[in-house]
């Protein structure tokens, strides 16, 4: 039947021709390709001594944000959780005392915050919920563990090095 | 018989055994780095420098697995089998010519462990010898998979062994011997055997890649359809055997292809490297030079079979039937014809 879009090729299946049949000149040919990779680089990246660099859109590990005076800038709003399509952020907030004031931008802040590595898929809406500019996926990449329990990363993982700490 | 030479023969035997061991040994290695290389990857690299203890690691890997026989095998053949394997494997290389003979300690030493009269015909006995051990254990395990793959290997092994059997009695045509001592001293500096029995040997190099189940004649032990084939049913250091029986299988053929077409332990320019070197070194650069050649083969095999895809069964069939063996016998024919003018002229 004729075909409507012209696409259809039909391919003849023709007897072997007798030099095919000898296989010899294919497999000369075959060998002088693989031969041919064997001087070519090979695109192995040994991992743990040399790492492949990422690219600059790449998401890993979460980290919370600091201000320019090293206050967290998290003020628990919750907007992170309710956007992660995992479930993977949950957080308890508190209230600033007095004395906390150089620890803590807002007056509301997150007393724990943690996020199941396992559970979450790395889609960055966190990072497009946060009104604060607080949480950035801007780590390396989350490392193998032995436990469940492990892969749950609360602020001590979290959270960004103070100021002086950087330097 | 004196001491001397029985001390000596020993030495050679104990030697030679442990050279083939470590050579196959190092072609398990080999073969992971030239099959990385070919696919421009790197292989294995941690165990040791450019993963040079990797066989050592894989050999204790092999040891400290669990031993697991099962019940409905029969127990007797199923430990028989990789022992056959590995035994038929080793005792080719007692009649390979590894060189010259040497000058050691103001003593002539043969280094052939036996050059008796029909070497070539032992060898293609106790390589007919080594299919046995693939089916034992293909049997032995009582299972359907390793069944078909040992059936697989003894109709191919019969197929390919007349092709071999053929193109050899062509090249015994020109030698007029079954010693292979004679026969690669025949060859003497550049006088090889395959530039004059190119086609025979390229009969003979197909058929020892089907006689050693390597690709693209590995449908013994093909992954797609029969599982592990014959030893699906073997773990531990028995599946360590057969797959050690391979590469020593590997090692014998290159050695056998060497010294019948490839001048064995003969090269260009050998008279004047024997002034220059004195009667003790030269053999020694001889031998050197034959283990080299091996290797080339042993390196061919592994690029050979990262290269071609496996033949279909029929396709085997028509390639060892219908392909070689005709062609081994016209080149009988046109050898004989050959011999003959030029005996009569």
């Amino acid at each position: 039947m004729e075909s409507l879009s012209n696409k259809k090729k039909v391919l003849e299946q023709k007897p072997l021709s007798f030099m095919e049949r000898m296989y010899l000149p294919a497999i000369a040919k075959g060998m002088g390709i693989t031969i041919s990779h064997l001087f070519k680089k090979e695109a192995t990246i040994r991992y743990p001594e040399v790492e492949r660099e990422f690219s600059t859109n790449f998401r890993g590990m979460h980290s919370l944000k600091r201000d320019e005076n090293g206050k967290e800038r998290c003020t628990a709003c919750g907007l992170c959780a309710l956007s992660c399509p995992a479930e993977a952020i949950t957080m308890i907030a508190a209230e600033r005392k007095p004395e906390e004031k150089d620890l803590y931008r807002e007056e509301k802040y997150a007393a724990t915050y943690e996020i199941n590595m396992l559970r979450c898929i790395f889609c960055g809406l966190c990072e497009e919920a946060c009104p604060k500019e607080a949480i950035y996926l801007d780590g390396p990449i989350v490392p193998a563990d032995y436990l469940r329990k492990d892969f749950i990363y609360g602020k001590d993982k979290l959270v960004e090095a103070p100021l002086e700490m950087k330097k | 018989m004196d001491s001397a030479f029985v001390i000596e023969k020993f030495i050679l035997v104990a030697v030679i055994f442990g050279i083939s061991l470590v050579i196959a040994m190092y072609s398990t290695y080999a073969e992971r780095k030239v099959a990385a290389y070919l696919q421009d990857r790197l292989g294995p690299d941690r165990a040791g420098p450019f993963g040079i203890l990797q066989p050592l690691a894989d050999g204790v890997k092999m040891f400290m697995k669990e031993e697991i026989i099962p019940t409905s095998s029969n127990r007797f053949l199923f430990i028989a089998g990789p022992g056959l394997a590995l035994l038929c494997a080793c005792i080719g290389t007692a009649v390979i010519p590894w060189g010259s003979p040497v000058l050691i300690a103001g003593k002539t030493v043969s280094l052939q462990v036996a050059d008796i009269n029909v070497g070539v015909l032992y060898i293609f006995g106790v390589v007919s010898l080594g299919v046995y051990g693939v089916m034992i254990g293909g049997w032995a395990s009582n299972n359907k998979y390793s069944l078909l793959s040992a059936i697989r290997a003894a109709s191919q092994n019969i197929s390919y062994e007349i092709a071999m059997g053929l193109s050899i009695i062509a090249l015994l045509l020109m030698t007029n011997t079954l010693s292979l001592k004679e026969i690669v001293d025949q060859q003497h500096g550049w006088r090889w055997n395959v530039l004059y029995q190119p086609l025979g040997f390229l009969i003979f190099m197909v058929c020892s890649f089907a006689e050693t189940n390597r690709a693209p004649f590995d449908l013994p032990e093909c992954e797609t359809e029969l599982i592990g084939g014959y030893h699906t049913e073997y773990s531990s250091m028995k599946l360590g055997f057969y797959l050690f029986a391979e590469y020593i299988n590997m090692f014998v053929s290159s050695a056998v292809m060497a010294a019948l077409y490839w001048g064995g332990y003969n090269y260009p320019g050998m008279d004047s490297m024997a002034v220059w070197l004195g009667p003790t070194w030269a053999p020694l650069f001889g031998t050197a030079v034959f283990f080299a050649k091996i290797c080339a083969f042993i390196f061919f095999f592994m690029w050979v079979r990262w290269t071609i895809p496996r033949f279909r069964y029929d396709q085997l069939m028509n390639l060892g039937w219908k392909g070689l063996i005709p062609l081994a016998i016209a080149n009988i024919i046109i050898t004989g014809v050959v011999i003959a003018i030029i005996e009569k002229f």
